[in-house]
C-alpha cells in the first residue's frame, strides 16, 4: 500500500460544503429559538448615563432589552492584566465603539435589529485615545485611572546594546509600523446557546470548543459536566474565533432566564469592530553592522497597540521579542517591549499572532542592511544565515530553535526566480520611462509552529500544550478518530486520516474523522499556533499505534501466534514468513468484539492518547515578490510571487499549497491593501467589507510554489506546521520589493499598507516632483 | 405581501413581509441554508444566487423583487443524488475551498460567468469573480478549478 503521508489526495470535507451542506452555526434552526442583538457603543470612550429600552421592548415580538444592570449574575471576562477586567456588557464606561451596553432579545433577527436602533443610550463622552501617541502622551486621558497609566504591562530590555552598536562600523534606524488589521473569516462570529434543565449547549463559531467549555465553566461556576460545546463547520477564524467574545456568557444566561435557545450571530459591520483585530505594534529597531553586511548587534523596542483591554495583546509582542532575530545569527540582540491602551478595538491573535511582526521587523532590516553596503540582499542574508549545523539554536530569550536549513530553501528559491535575469529585466525597465518600474524583494523567515509545550501554553492562560486523539476500530473494520483539535478551515478530517491510514495499512475511505464536539470527544486543546498537524498528528499517530498493537494482539490469539511474529501489511495481519494465512482488518475488527473468540484479551479496540510536544517547532522558508510600480499612480501590482517553505514533512501537498496561499494572500494583503484606522474622535474608518479592503482574485498573482524538508526532530512524524507561514512570509517580501522597486530614487523607507497615494507621495518626495 | 417563484425547480407561494431580504426566505423560510451571508454591503458575494439565470447577490433583494423570478441556489446545482456539479467536482480536486464559507456564492458566480464567457482567460475568471471574496484561498484554485470547466466545454448550463 502506498503511503498515505505525502499524498496530494483531496478533501474529505468537500462535498458536503460544495453541495451547500455545511453546518456553520447561523444553519441551525432549533424550535423555540430566539434572536439577540447588542446594543453597542457609537462612543469610543465615554461614561454611560443611562440606557432607556422602554420603546423597543414595547416592539410586539421583543422579548426583552437587558443590561448590565438587569444581568447582576453576568460574569466578567478575565484579562492579562489583574483588576482590569472587561465587562460582558459594559457597566458605567464604553471604551471602544461597538462595545456592547445592552442586549435585546427577540423572535426574528429583523425585530431585533428593530430593538437595537431604539435603545436609546445616554453618553457623557470622556476625550478618546485613538492611537499610540495619544495615549502615551504626557497627561493622557487614562481607560483605567485605577491602573494609574496607559501602559498595561511592560518588558523592558536587558540592557540597550548601547556599546554593541556603538562598537559596530555602521548603524542605522528604522521605526515600523505594523498596521491594525482586521482578520475578516468570512463566517462572522455567531453562537447558539440553550440552557435547559439538562445543562447548557453551545453551538459556537470557535477554534476550540474545549477551549470555551472550560471558560463556560469557569465563569458561570457549572461543572464541565453540565456544559457540552459544538464547533460545527466553522467558517474560517485565522485565531480571531480563539478570542473570547461576550456573547457566549450573554446568550447562555439569557438563554436559562427565558427558557430557550438564544442565536447571536454578528453582522459583518459588527464583525469588523467587536472581533479582535491583530498586529497594531510600533517597531523603533537599531541596527550595528559591518561594510560586509555582517550583522552585529539588533535593539528592538517594540509598542503593541492592545486595545481596549488588555486581552491576548499582551501575549503577542512576546512572541515578536522571540523571534526577532529571524534566521539570523546576531552575537548581540536586546529586546523590550510595552503593552498599551486605546479606545479602539481589543487587538489579540491574527494568523501568526506576533511572528509575521516579527518577521517583518528583520527582513526590513535586513535589507537596509544590504541598501547601506551595497551588498546585495541575497549576500546579506547568507552571511547572516544560522547555518545548518546550529541546532537546537538558543535565542537571546533563552528559546530553543529545532531545526532548520535556511539556505536551502534560499538556493531551492533561486532556482525558480532567474535572479539575475530579474535584475537585467528591473535595469531595463527603469530606462523606459513607457513602462512601470520594477522591484525584486525578498524574505527569508522563521517562525513558530507545533504549538505547545504546556508549560508556555500555561502561561498564555491555556489548559496545556498537549493534544489527544481517539482511535477506535469498529466492529467491521473502518475506524472512528475522534480529535482533541476543531478545524475552522484547515482540513483536519483529510490529514488526520492520511497519518492514521499508513499506521493501520488502510485505505483513506475507511477512516472518519470526528471533532469539535465535547460530548463525542475526550478533552483537547484546540487548533492555533500551527499546531493541528505537528502536535494533533502526533497524537493521531500514537492512539493509531496503540490500535494497531490492540488489533496486533487479536490477530495473535486468532492466529495462534506470538503478537511480536504477526505483521501487518495491505490491510492484512499474518505470521511473518507465511503471508498467505493472513487475517483482514473486518476479521480481527468483528472479532475483537466476540469475547467468546479472544481467550483472556479484554474486548474492543478503542485507545486514546495524549501528546506532549518537548518543544515548540520552527518552519522557515525563503519568498521573493516582483512587484510593478506605476509610475504615475503608485499603484503595486505584483508581477510573480514565488515561494518555498519548510515545514518539515509534508502530510498533503494540496492542503500544503492551500495554507501556503491562503496566508501569503493574506500578507500581501497587509502589505498592499488593509487597515483598520480611526479618525481622531476613535470613530473606525472601515466598518464595512466596502471600506475594508479584503482583495479579491483581480488583484492577486498566481503562486509559484515549492517544499523543501528539514523534518523537525521534536515529533516522529517530522512536521513542523504551516498554517501562518504565508502570512509571516509576504508582507516584507511584497514591502522590500516596492522600496527595491524606487530605490534608485532614493527611497528607504515605506510604511504598510503601500496604498498608490503613500507610494505616489513617496516618489514625489524622493524626487521632487520628478519621477 | 403574496409571493409566488420557483425555487431550485419548486413552485413556492409565500407571504412575505416587504423587507425581507431574498437570502432570508432562502435560508429561513425555505431551510436552504447553503447560501450564506457573509456581509451586509453587498461586498463579499457569499450570498450569490441565480435570478432568472443571472448571478445576484441575495442579500440586497428583497424577496418581494423576486416575485414571479426563477432561483436556483447551490442546493439546486445538482439534480437530486446526481453527484457533483462539473464545478463543484473542479473545485474540489483544484482545492478551490477551505473553510467553505464563501465557496456556494463562490461556485454560482462562477456559473454564472461561464455562461456568459464559456471560454473565458485566467485575466477574465479573475475579473469576473472580483464581487465574491475568499479569505481561504488565495484564490488560485478556484481560478484553475474554473478554466479547468471552461477548457473542458461541458456541463456548466445552470
Amino acid at each position: 500500500m502506498t503511503s498515505m503521508v505525502g499524498a496530494a489526495v483531496v478533501r474529505k470535507e468537500d462535498p458536503n460544503l460544495l453541495t451547500g451542506r455545511g453546518t456553520y452555526v447561523d444553519n441551525l434552526q432549533l424550535p423555540g429559538m430566539l434572536h439577540m442583538a447588542f446594543v453597542r457603543s457609537v462612543e469610543a470612550h465615554a461614561r454611560v448615563r443611562a440606557i432607556d429600552g422602554t420603546a423597543a421592548g414595547a416592539i410586539p415580538g421583543v422579548l426583552g432589552v437587558f443590561t448590565a444592570r438587569d444581568l447582576p449574575e453576568l460574569p466578567p471576562i478575565p484579562t492579562a492584566v489583574p483588576g482590569l477586567e472587561r465587562p460582558s456588557l459594559a457597566r458605567d464606561r464604553v471604551r471602544f465603539v461597538g462595545e456592547p451596553v445592552a442586549v435585546v432579545v427577540a423572535e426574528d433577527r429583523y425585530l431585533a435589529a428593530d430593538a437595537v436602533a431604539r435603545v436609546a443610550v445616554d453618553y457623557d463622552p470622556l476625550p478618546p485615545v485613538p492611537d499610540l501617541e495619544t495615549a502615551l502622551a504626557e497627561g493622557a486621558p487614562l481607560l483605567f485611572p485605577e491602573h494609574g497609566s496607559n501602559v498595561y504591562t511592560e518588558v523592558p530590555p536587558a540592557g540597550d546594546a548601547e556599546a554593541e552598536l556603538a562598537a559596530a562600523p555602521r548603524r542605522a534606524r528604522l521605526r515600523l509600523v505594523n498596521q491594525r488589521c482586521a482578520p475578516a473569516p468570512m463566517e462572522p462570529f455567531g453562537v447558539v446557546a440553550d440552557w435547559g434543565p439538562k445543562g447548557l449547549t453551545v453551538w459556537a463559531s470557535c477554534q476550540s470548543a474545549h477551549f470555551v467549555r472550560g471558560q463556560l465553566s469557569q465563569l458561570l461556576a457549572v461543572p464541565y459536566r453540565g456544559i457540552r460545546v459544538i464547533a460545527p463547520d466553522v467558517g474560517g477564524g485565522f485565531g480571531a474565533k480563539q478570542s473570547w467574545y461576550p456573547e457566549y456568557v450573554v446568550a447562555a444566561l439569557l438563554s436559562r432566564r427565558l427558557g430557550r435557545p438564544i442565536k447571536a450571530v454578528e453582522t459583518r459591520s459588527e464583525n469588523l469592530v467587536a472581533m479582535t483585530h491583530g498586529r497594531a505594534q510600533v517597531q523603533d529597531v537599531e541596527v550595528g553592522f559591518d561594510d560586509s553586511g555582517r550583522i552585529l548587534a539588533l535593539r528592538v523596542m517594540v509598542t503593541q497597540d492592545a486595545g481596549a483591554y488588555p486581552g491576548d495583546a499582551v501575549g503577542l509582542p512576546m512572541l515578536t521579542m522571540v523571534m526577532s532575530a529571524g534566521c539570523y545569527r546576531i552575537p548581540t540582540v536586546v529586546t523590550g517591549y510595552r503593552a498599551v491602551a486605546t479606545t479602539t478595538t481589543p487587538v489579540a491573535a491574527y494568523r501568526g499572532a506576533g511572528r509575521p511582526e516579527a518577521a517583518y521587523l528583520i527582513e526590513r532590516v535586513v535589507d537596509l542592511v544590504s541598501d547601506e553596503t551595497g551588498v546585495d540582499p541575497i549576500e546579506v542574508r547568507r552571511r547572516n544565515f544560522l547555518p545548518a549545523d546550529a541546532f537546537p539554536h538558543t535565542t537571546h530569550l533563552g528559546f530553543a530553535y529545532d531545526s532548520g536549513d535556511y539556505d536551502k530553501a534560499l538556493r531551492r528559491l533561486l532556482e525558480m526566480i532567474d535572479y539575475e535575469g530579474l535584475r537585467r529585466e528591473q535595469a531595463a525597465r527603469r530606462e523606459d520611462p513607457e513602462r512601470p518600474l520594477m522591484g525584486i524583494g525578498f524574505s527569508t523567515f522563521v517562525e513558530l509552529g507545533g504549538v505547545g509545550p504546556s508549560a508556555m501554553m500555561e502561561g498564555l492562560g491555556m489548559l496545556g500544550g498537549w493534544e489527544s486523539a481517539r482511535a477506535r476500530v469498529n466492529p467491521d473494520g473502518t475506524v472512528t478518530l475522534a480529535v482533541g483539535t476543531s478545524p475552522h478551515g484547515q482540513g483536519h478530517e483529510t490529514a488526520f486520516a492520511q497519518i492514521a491510514a499508513d499506521v493501520l495499512s488502510l485505505p483513506l475511505d475507511r477512516i472518519e474523522v470526528v471533532h469539535g464536539d465535547t460530548d463525542v470527544v475526550q478533552e483537547g486543546i484546540g487548533t492555533f499556533g500551527s499546531r493541528s498537524i505537528a502536535v494533533g498528528g502526533e497524537a493521531v499517530r500514537r492512539a493509531s499505534l496503540r490500535a494497531r498493537e490492540k488489533a496486533t494482539r487479536v490477530a495473535a490469539h486468532l492466529l495462534e501466534a506470538a503478537p511480536e511474529d504477526v505483521e501487518l501489511r495491505d490491510g492484512r495481519f499474518f505470521v511473518r514468513g507465511s503471508p498467505d494465512r493472513g487475517l483482514g482488518w473486518e476479521e480481527v475488527a468483528n472479532k475483537a468484539y466476540r469475547p467468546t473468540q479472544l481467550g483472556d484479551l479484554e474486548p474492543g479496540i478503542e485507545v486514546t492518547a495524549f501528546y506532549e510536544p518537548s518543544l515548540t517547532t520552527c518552519p522557515s522558508g525563503a519568498h521573493c515578490c516582483v512587484v510593478g510600480v506605476d509610475r504615475e499612480t503608485g499603484r503595486v501590482t505584483v508581477e510573480r510571487y514565488v515561494g518555498v517553505d519548510d515545514c518539515g514533512v509534508v502530510i498533503n501537498p494540496l492542503m500544503a499549497r492551500g495554507q501556503v496561499m491562503g496566508g501569503v494572500a493574506q500578507g500581501i494583503a497587509q502589505a498592499l491593501y488593509e487597515q483598520v484606522s480611526y479618525s481622531e474622535s476613535g470613530q473606525p474608518l472601515a466598518s464595512t467589507l466596502a471600506e475594508y479592503l479584503v482583495p479579491s482574485a483581480a488583484e492577486m498573482p498566481r503562486f509559484e510554489l515549492d517544499h523543501v524538508e528539514t523534518p523537525t526532530p521534536v515529533n516522529p512524524l517530522g512536521a513542523k506546521g504551516l498554517g501562518e507561514s504565508g502570512a509571516t512570509a509576504a508582507p516584507q517580501a511584497v514591502v522590500n520589493a516596492v522600496i527595491d522597486a524606487l530605490s534608485h530614487l532614493g527611497v528607504r523607507d515605506l510604511q504598510m499598507p503601500l496604498t498608490p497615494e503613500r507610494v505616489w507621495r513617496a516618489m514625489q518626495t524622493a524626487t521632487g516632483g520628478a519621477v | 405581501m403574496k409571493i409566488a417563484l420557483t425555487v431550485n425547480g419548486r413552485h413556492q407561494e409565500l407571504e412575505v413581509e416587504p423587507r425581507l431580504l431574498l437570502v432570508h426566505l432562502l435560508r429561513e423560510r425555505l431551510g436552504l441554508t447553503g447560501t450564506n451571508v457573509g456581509c451586509d454591503t453587498t461586498s463579499c458575494g457569499a450570498c450569490t444566487v441565480l435570478l432568472d439565470g443571472q448571478s445576484v447577490k441575495s442579500c440586497t433583494v428583497l424577496a418581494v423583487q423576486a416575485d414571479g423570478a426563477e432561483v436556483t441556489t447551490i442546493e439546486g446545482l445538482s439534480g437530486p443524488g446526481g453527484g457533483l456539479h462539473p464545478l463543484q467536482a473542479a473545485f474540489q480536486r483544484h482545492h478551490a475551498l477551505q473553510c467553505g464559507y464563501c465557496t456556494p456564492g463562490m461556485v454560482m458566480a462562477a456559473v454564472s460567468l461561464l455562461a456568459e464567457h464559456p471560454h473565458p482567460t485566467e485575466e477574465e475568471v479573475r475579473r469576473g469573480l472580483e464581487g465574491n471574496l475568499c479569505r481561504c484561498t488565495g484564490y488560485q484554485g478556484i481560478v484553475d478549478a474554473v478554466l479547468e470547466v471552461a477548457r473542458s466545454g461541458g456541463g456548466v448550463e445552470p
